[in-house]
Formats: C-alpha cells, structure tokens, sequence
C-alpha cells in the first residue's frame, strides 16, 4: 500500500496528465481510498485534496444484499462526489465495487461491477465527463471489515471512489 | 514422464475354493456404500535391499489411496494369518476369508541398477478364491514412487468398483495467506492427496479459480496483474502465462476449457452489464454467447462440447442454466428455494454440480443435467466451487470458516454425500480445480 500511495503522490506532484501506470489503478490502489488515507494525499482541512474527499466528501457509498440501487443518502454522497470532481478537475477516479463474502466468486465479482457502474452512471448524469471515470470490482477479495455478521457485510458491500491524479481521458 | 507397462503378470489357474457370492467382488459407489469392505493391502515385498524403503512407501500410498474412498477398510498386519513374502506364492484364501478381507493386494517393488524403479501386484477376490484381473507391472523414475503407487491404486479401484480410478490426478488451487483484509492469493499445485506443491505464480496480484485444459497440461485462471481482472493461459511444465482476450477497458474472468482444449468460455463484464463470450484460442476470435441485461457468469461446457452449463440472475436471482454451444436460447434446469451457482457439467455427462445458497447457509449439489434429482452434499457457513473428480465421482471444493480468523480449506466429498474430508494444504486453500487421470 505504501508503494501505491507514494506513486499516486508522486503522480499528483508531477502533474501528469495521464498517470496509467499499474500502481494507479492496481489492486492496492483501493488502499488509499480504503484507509481514508489520513495525511498522505494532503490535509482534510484542504477543500482541494483528495484526503477532503474521502472523508468530508465521503469517498464510498453502500448497497442491500444482493443489489446495486443507490439509496439516497447514496445519492448524496455522490452529489457531493460530483461537485469535488466539478471543482477539482485535475483527478480522474477509479470506482472499485465490492460485494460481501455471502455469495459464489464468480457472482460476486459481477455484482461488484454492477454497483461501481451504477456509481458511475450516476456521477455522469451529475456532469462528471465520463472519460474520467473507469469503474473496476473486487468481488469478495478485498473486504475491510473481517466478522461474519450483517455489520461487517454492510461495510463490505460498497462502491469506493479512488481519486487518480490526471484528467482522465 | 514415460511410463510403461512392462508385462502382464502370468498366474497360473486359479482354484476356487468357495463361491460365497454369485459373482465376483464389486461395488456399486452411486449406491452409497454405509460399511467400508475390508481389504488387505499387504506390505508389498522389497525384491532387493535398495527398495526397502520405496516398497514401504508404496504400500501406504496405496493403503491411503483405497481406505481414502471411504470404501475400503485396511486390515492392519497384525490381524494377518499367514504373512505375504513372496509375490508368485499362491495365495491361502482360507486365511484371509478368516479374517474377513474380501480383497487382497500383493504388491512386489525392485529398484533396478540403473536407477529405476519397478512396481507389480496383483489383486485378489477372496471369497471368490480367484485373481481379479491380471497382474500388472509399472516402471519408472525413482522421484515417481507415489505416481508408481497411485497407478496401483487406481488399477485396484477400479476393478472392485467397475469405474475409472482419479488417484493419479493432480489439483490446481490458490494458496492463501494474511489476514482476511488482506489476502494474498498464488496459484498452486499438488497431487490430489495434497502431496507434491509446487507454486505457479507469486503473491504480488489476486489470482482467482485456476482450470485444467482437458489434457492437463495447461491451466486458465484470472488475474489482477494488470490492476483489472483478466484472464490467462499458462504452461504448467514451463510457468509461461499470457494474457486473453486482451482490451483496455472492462473485466474477463471465470474462464473454463471446451473439450477440444482450443476454445474458451469466460465472462466479459461491459458497462456493469457481465456477459458469456467464447474465444477461439488459436485465431482469438471472441464470439458473445449471451446478451441479457442481467449478470451471467461460471460457464461450463459439457463432455461432448455441445452445451454450456451457467448461472444467470436473469429471473431475479441466481439460477442455472443450459445453452447450446452456439449460445442462444438458454433453459433454466434450477428451480428449488434459493440461488443457485458455479456449475460444472461432470465429466462424465451424467450430473450437473453446483453451489446452493438458503437460509444463510452454503451446500455443493449435484443435479441431473435436466435439473431433477437435485440432492444436496453439503451444508456449511461457505462451502462453493465443486470441481469434478476425472471419474466423475468426487468432487472437492473450497469450504471457507466464518469470523475475523475464519479461512478457507478444501474439502472432498463423494456424490452419494459420503466420506467428507479435508484435502492437507500446509496453508489456507481456495478455488480447487481437478485435473483429468495423468497419461
């Protein structure tokens, strides 16, 4: 994870415009987003970095068992995905979707695809240029929470929006 | 590795002492078989010094290989009347039958000067008092000792039970280690008893459900190197992969052989909407076999190339489904409580396996290929992904612990529901495939 965050650092203090290594979009990439990130891409108390984002923006929105429709507090959070991504026109994101560990691997892995396109979908009909988006799933393999009850599977059941520098294309 | 069968073992006629049955020994698995038949396997005779130690390895492989099943018992030696220390002396039924083996295994091993090894026996219908079948002789390597055994093991299988032997096989899986927040997963292989690991990649990417080619000598399996999901093709003897269907934008996974070993099904997932594909491995061309809204995914060709078995959420929830090779109209075969998936046409035609989802519980399954008969194997927090044994009569699958520490394993399980056991891995397991009988 340090070596996905340092280049997704360095990405940003290059100014790349087109930053496609494998670190920013590989599969620790989720780290940043995951953690919250803390100080490493900047201070919450910037409106402009990706660590406002992801914990005043809020970086992830979740689902219902075995489904892909956003709520509206969902609904929200993107809202304000949208404006940061209107103002901050630098990034481009990476939506991962993920899915809990109650269903096959295979299914799992589509359902995760279906919810970060949804996320997408949704950002673009809120102006985001779609060519700054690109949406990946985890499936079950990367959850964040570990116990084995709805508390847990809620969490894991969820769209992360993973800021990337560059504009996208 | 060449193998040969050097002769068949001579035996002069045999006396039948008794006919307790009206034919010879056999048993019928698909039936369900509550008592293990005991058998004896006797220690197989070292024909020279150098194979002492071979000859007693040998001897407990195919012990482990047969009381494995769940069918056989093995009469320890020490319940033996007469001893077997040569393998032509003709064999004492009396003293087995006294004892109750309905079979006997004898078992010689040489290790010739030139480094090789040889393994004979010969099996025996006891209360029929006549040799079941003839005897046969096997050379190889001396790193083959356990190929050499389980060879013996499958020729005693599958003359007892009229159907092919799956000992020598071997199982392509993901080893898995670290917490469950962060897992990391390899692609691996070992014998089907868990002997023999080798690794195929390393641990830097998630590597997802490894599939043997119908020859065994290559395996498809999904990778996140790229930092999306994609699929590849890679040489077990030379651990050369390569990437297909290769694009820029999207997902492909779940990927499974056709019978002919040149054709692909995987999934393809576009715009959120994940469909069934087929790539023809030698031009690249893909074809797109499915074009719902809905999610389809795990397909999975059956033996004669001419159907392909998959789950689609098309009704709502998970279900399965039959399509012709060509793609087209599908038929929904699953229509009991639950979801329905992962399934895999047996190898032998006849049963459809797959995982079930109800009530907050996981089972593996068989079905007929027309959805009846549907009987349930298992029942755990997470058992899924059944893989065929190559005699189409064990399936073994990946049963994950619930919890902060829980893990996944593999498990075996024979269709009638009986002898499920733990597969040995050194770490956690997941996503077994097997293999079909190694040539």
């Amino acid at each position: 994870m340090t070596v996905s965050r340092f280049a997704l650092t360095m990405c940003a203090a290059l100014a790349l415009g087109a930053c496609t290594s494998a670190d920013r979009f590989g599969e620790d990439a989720g780290g940043f987003g995951a953690d919250g990130a803390g100080g490493i891409a900047g201070s919450v108390s910037d409106p402009t970095s990706p660590a406002y984002f992801n914990q005043t923006v809020g970086d992830r929105v979740l689902f219902a068992v075995d489904q892909s429709v956003l709520t509206p507090v969902s609904q929200s959070t993107l809202d304000a995905q949208a404006l940061w991504l209107a103002q901050n026109p630098d990034y481009s994101a990476l939506i991962e979707g993920h899915a809990d560990e109650q269903g096959t691997r295979e299914y799992n892995i589509a359902l995760g695809e279906r919810r970060a396109e949804a996320v997408r979908t949704y950002l673009v009909t809120r102006g985001v240029a779609p060519g700054r988006l690109r949406t990946i799933s985890y499936g079950k393999e990367r959850p964040i929470e570990v116990c084995s009850d709805e508390s847990c599977y809620a969490q894991n059941r969820r769209s992360v929006t993973v800021l990337a520098a560059g504009a996208g294309v | 590795m060449k193998w040969f069968l050097v002769l068949v073992l001579a035996l002069a006629a045999p006396v039948t002492l008794a006919q307790e049955r009206s034919g010879p020994l056999r048993i019928e698995i698909t039936e369900g078989v509550i008592e293990p038949v005991p058998i004896a396997v006797a220690p197989f005779i070292a024909e020279n010094a150098a194979a002492n130690d071979f000859a007693r390895q040998i001897t407990a492989v195919v012990s482990a290989d047969l009381t494995g099943t769940g069918l056989f018992r093995d009469i320890p030696q020490s319940a033996y009347i007469s001893q077997v220390t040569d393998f032509d002396a003709q064999v004492q039924y009396p003293d087995w039958r006294a004892i109750n083996a309905e079979a006997l295994v004898v078992g010689g091993v040489t290790l010739t000067s030139d480094g090789r090894l040889i393994a004979k026996f010969r099996l025996f219908d006891i209360f029929s008092g006549q040799p079941l079948g003839e005897g046969l002789q096997f050379a190889g390597g001396t790193d083959s000792w356990r190929r050499v055994a389980h060879k013996i093991a499958d020729q005693v299988y599958s003359r007892i039970t009229g159907e092919d032997g799956y000992f020598d096989s071997r199982v392509v899986y993901v080893e898995e280690t670290g917490p469950k927040n962060d897992r990391r997963k390899r692609l691996a292989i070992m014998d089907y008893d868990g002997a023999n690991v080798q690794f195929l990649s390393d641990n830097a990417s998630i590597v997802l459900a490894p599939r043997f080619s119908p020859t065994g000598d290559r395996v498809l399996f999904t990778s996140y190197e790229t930092g999306f999901p994609q699929i590849y093709e890679l040489s077990v003897g030379t651990v050369v992969k390569r990437q297909l269907d290769v694009q820029a934008e999207g997902m492909t996974f779940a990927p499974r052989y056709a019978p002919n070993g040149r054709t692909v099904v995987y999934s393809r997932s576009d715009a959120g909407n994940t469909d069934i594909y087929k790539l023809d491995l030698g031009s690249g061309q893909r074809t797109r076999l499915t074009s719902a809204p809905s999610i389809e995914t795990a397909p999975s060709f059956s033996p004669d190339g001419s159907r392909i078995v998959f789950e689609s959420d098309r009704s709502g929830s998970q279900q399965i489904y039959t399509m012709s090779m060509d793609g087209g109209e599908p038929t929904r075969i699953s229509f009991g409580q639950g979801r329905y998936g992962t399934p895999v046409w047996s190898p032998r035609g006849d049963f459809i396996a797959f995982t079930k989802q109800n009530a907050g519980r996981f089972h593996i399954g068989v079905m007929r290929t027309d959805g009846s008969q549907e009987r349930l194997l298992t029942a755990s927090f997470l058992d899924e992904g059944p893989t065929w044994a190559p005699n189409g009569r064990v399936l073994m699958f990946t049963r994950e612990s619930a919890g902060a520490d829980g893990q996944p394993a593999l498990f075996s399980v024979d269709i009638s529901g009986r002898n499920l056991k733990r597969v040995p891995t050194a770490t956690a397991a997941s996503d077994p495939a097997w293999s079909p009988l190694l040539p």
